[in-house]
């Protein structure tokens, strides 16, 4: 500190300087925040709007007349609520099976040594390269031929692991310091326990992160239901707003309704964005100092 | 050469030195753990990618109709016919792929650089420890990528409607807006309209691949395509900017402050202590990058379906369009191969440009000149 101590003058130059920096630091970020949020309260207005009051006055956040009907069509004329409760149990199982089935093989990958580990990342990596498009057609007749088509299983197992979370959790497993599961190995602690309760709780930013991922992820799917589901009874939210999209309930654009469908959409993922926002402040004033 | 063979931080990270003393009982236990870990990763990912990538191999060679399994006998292996179909034989089917690389080249030379440059740049603003609101800031530029990309694409052909919010905000200073989604007219092309030229040289519209002329290769992305560009940066900057704070707040403030304290500037700070140890971060998030931008196809098919005038095709929507729709499943598998060969070349070319460097032979001299000099007296 006494460093900074020097002349009173060069130190109300440097804070003149500082506070100006901090000035222009907030105006780009409340600006660039606004560019990110906006479309969004845009989103939320719209959908109380009429038709009309789309059409003439787009950009206005209040809408004049407020309007429920976007959202009386939606849940008295169509199966919205079907598709909402598809989406949550498929979203559930997956994010649930992800953040295991991902952080176990990234810690075998990063600390594990075993023959073959080499080969089985460089196919993880092969794997995360393949389009899932390629994998449309004969998804279908591989689902089919298991007998799961059409149902639950046929949504949720192929989605339970993903090359690209393990990859991540790898990554961070590498930035852990060898030296604190040295110390539980010397304590007699076994391989799954050292994952389980010495090194899985350290990698809780990693873990947020996969969470967060499979949770969107899972949520949002569109091809993968396309072709593993055909009734209706099964239908997701997004094959179901991708067809409100097209025009299915109605005639004209109808942007309220097609914009408090995706007003709806947007919320669960954003609740559950909310609470994990907390923890990631949280995680790293927690983690292991060495 | 041995004395210079362990340095590099990549080296010490990926392979830790093995215990000298560890007994040969743990080590087996190690390695089958290591398989228990990873086997249900490798099941899943072997019966649902696997398989299935197999499958679509043989039906890009097949004549496949789509009824019965591809697997039984009345399916005949037909060679390389319907690559053929959409490469060489210059029919509709050939210039559909060509226009859809076209358009997904550009999505790709415009998106991948433009969502890596501002994730980096949001997550170093917000990574700050004294800045006041960074959850508010974070909240804010994470929430598009939390919504979906069906919920997205349905709020941007909305925003970007002709008479939308978009146009509005550009007739206050005075722009007439174009009608986005419905223009067809490829930026450079427009570009250069405005200054008179529109018709190409000859030795650009007379040549051309996959049916597509030189010319039209370079108009650049359409304004339809161009909504759907920033749609895409918009939407993926948040997610990136998650992976790159998390590789931040590996970074000790040691070595920040260290270079601080040597008089660094922010710009060296940045550049020479931060981006060397963000390149993993940086490594994924280019990776992922890459692969999703070659595989837009969630967007098209609740937006446009590759409308206006095909300028929004993409070979991920065409090859579904091909297999369900006109009932191609051979050429539908032949384009989305092509489409797997082209990711994996990206992604090659970038691991071996990013990869660590070794140190390089005349440097190793003068570190193996210097030990063997320290060593003598």
């Amino acid at each position: 500190m006494t460093a900074f101590a020097a002349s009173p003058r060069t130190r109300r130059r440097l804070s003149r300087r500082a506070l100006t920096g901090q000035i222009a630091l907030y105006t780009l970020l409340i600006v660039i925040a606004l560019i990110y949020i906006f479309p969004f309260l845009v989103q939320v207005a719209t959908s109380f709007k009429t038709e009309a009051d789309a059409a003439t006055d787009p950009i206005s956040l209040i809408p004049s007349p407020v309007s429920w009907a976007a959202y009386e069509r939606l849940f008295a004329f169509s199966d919205f609520p079907v598709w909402f409760a598809n989406s949550a149990v498929v979203t559930v199982f997956v994010t649930l099976g992800r953040v295991f089935f991902n952080s176990l093989a990234g810690y075998a990958l990063a600390r594990l040594r075993f023959r073959g580990r080499g080969i089985v990342f460089a196919a993880l990596i092969a794997v995360m390269a393949v389009p899932t498009v390629v994998l449309l057609i004969p998804k279908f007749l591989v689902i089919n031929q298991l007998g799961i088509y059409d149902s639950y299983a046929g949504m949720i197992l192929p989605l339970l692991v993903d090359a690209a979370g393990v990859f991540i959790m790898k990554n961070f497993f590498e930035s852990i310091p060898v030296a604190v599961e040295e110390q539980a190995r010397i304590d007699g602690a076994g391989t799954f326990r050292i994952f389980w309760s010495v090194v899985l709780p350290m990698a809780r930013p990693a873990l947020i992160t996969i969470v967060i991922l499979s949770f969107q992820g899972s949520w949002n799917e569109l091809s993968h239901f396309i072709v593993s589901t055909q009734s209706p009874e099964l239908t997701t939210l997004t094959k179901g707003v991708a067809s409100l999209a097209s025009g299915q309930l109605s005639q004209g654009t109808q942007y309220p309704i097609k914009l408090a469908a995706a007003a709806i959409m947007t919320i669960p993922v954003a609740v559950m964005f909310f609470i994990f926002q907390r923890r990631i402040m949280n995680a790293s004033e927690g983690a292991v100092k060495e | 050469m041995a004395a210079i063979a362990p340095v590099g931080p990549r080296a010490r990270r990926s392979t830790p030195p093995r215990r000298a003393g560890s007994p040969r009982g743990i080590q087996r236990g190690e390695a089958a753990a290591g398989w228990l870990f990873v086997s249900p990763v490798i099941v899943i990912l072997g019966v649902f990618m696997l398989v299935p990538v197999v499958m679509a191999l043989w039906v890009s060679v097949s004549d496949w109709g789509g009824r019965g399994s591809p697997l039984s006998s009345d399916v005949s292996f037909i060679g390389l016919q319907n690559y053929a179909a959409v490469t060489t034989e210059g029919g509709l089917a050939t210039r559909d792929f060509g226009i859809a690389l076209r358009n997904n080249a550009w999505y790709v030379l415009l998106v991948v650089p433009l969502q890596t440059a501002l994730s980096l740049f949001l997550a170093l603003l917000v990574n700050r420890a004294i800045l006041r609101g960074r959850g508010f800031f974070r909240t804010a530029f994470y929430f598009p990528s939390v919504t979906s990309s069906v919920a997205i694409t349905v709020l941007w052909l909305f925003l970007f409607s002709s008479s939308g919010v978009v146009n509005e905000v550009l007739s206050w200073i005075g722009v007439t807006g174009p009608n986005w989604f419905n223009d067809p007219g490829g930026i450079l092309h427009n570009a250069l309209a405005a200054v008179g030229i529109t018709q190409g040289p000859a030795a650009l519209t007379d040549g051309g691949v996959l049916g597509v002329s030189w010319w039209d290769w370079l108009a650049g992305p359409s304004v339809a395509m161009s909504a759907f560009i920033l749609m895409a940066v918009f939407t993926t900057s948040g997610t990136f900017m998650l992976l790159f704070l998390a590789g931040l707040q590996n970074i000790g403030a040691e070595t920040e402050e260290a270079a601080m304290v040597d008089g660094a500037s922010g710009w060296q700070r940045f550049w020479r202590v931060t981006l060397p140890q963000l390149k993993p971060v940086l490594f994924t998030v280019l990776t992922l990058g890459l692969i999703g931008t070659w595989q837009v196809f969630d967007q098209i098919y609740t937006g446009t379906q590759g409308g206006p005038s095909k300028t929004t095709l993409t070979p991920a929507y065409l090859s579904y369009q091909a297999a369900f729709g006109s009932q191609d499943w051979g050429q539908g598998a032949a384009i989305a191969f092509m489409l797997f060969a082209i990711i994996v070349f990206f992604t090659i070319v970038q691991r071996i440009v990013l990869r660590d460097r070794p140190v390089s032979a005349r440097r190793a001299r003068q570190y193996q000149v210097r030990t063997d000099r320290r060593r003598q007296p």
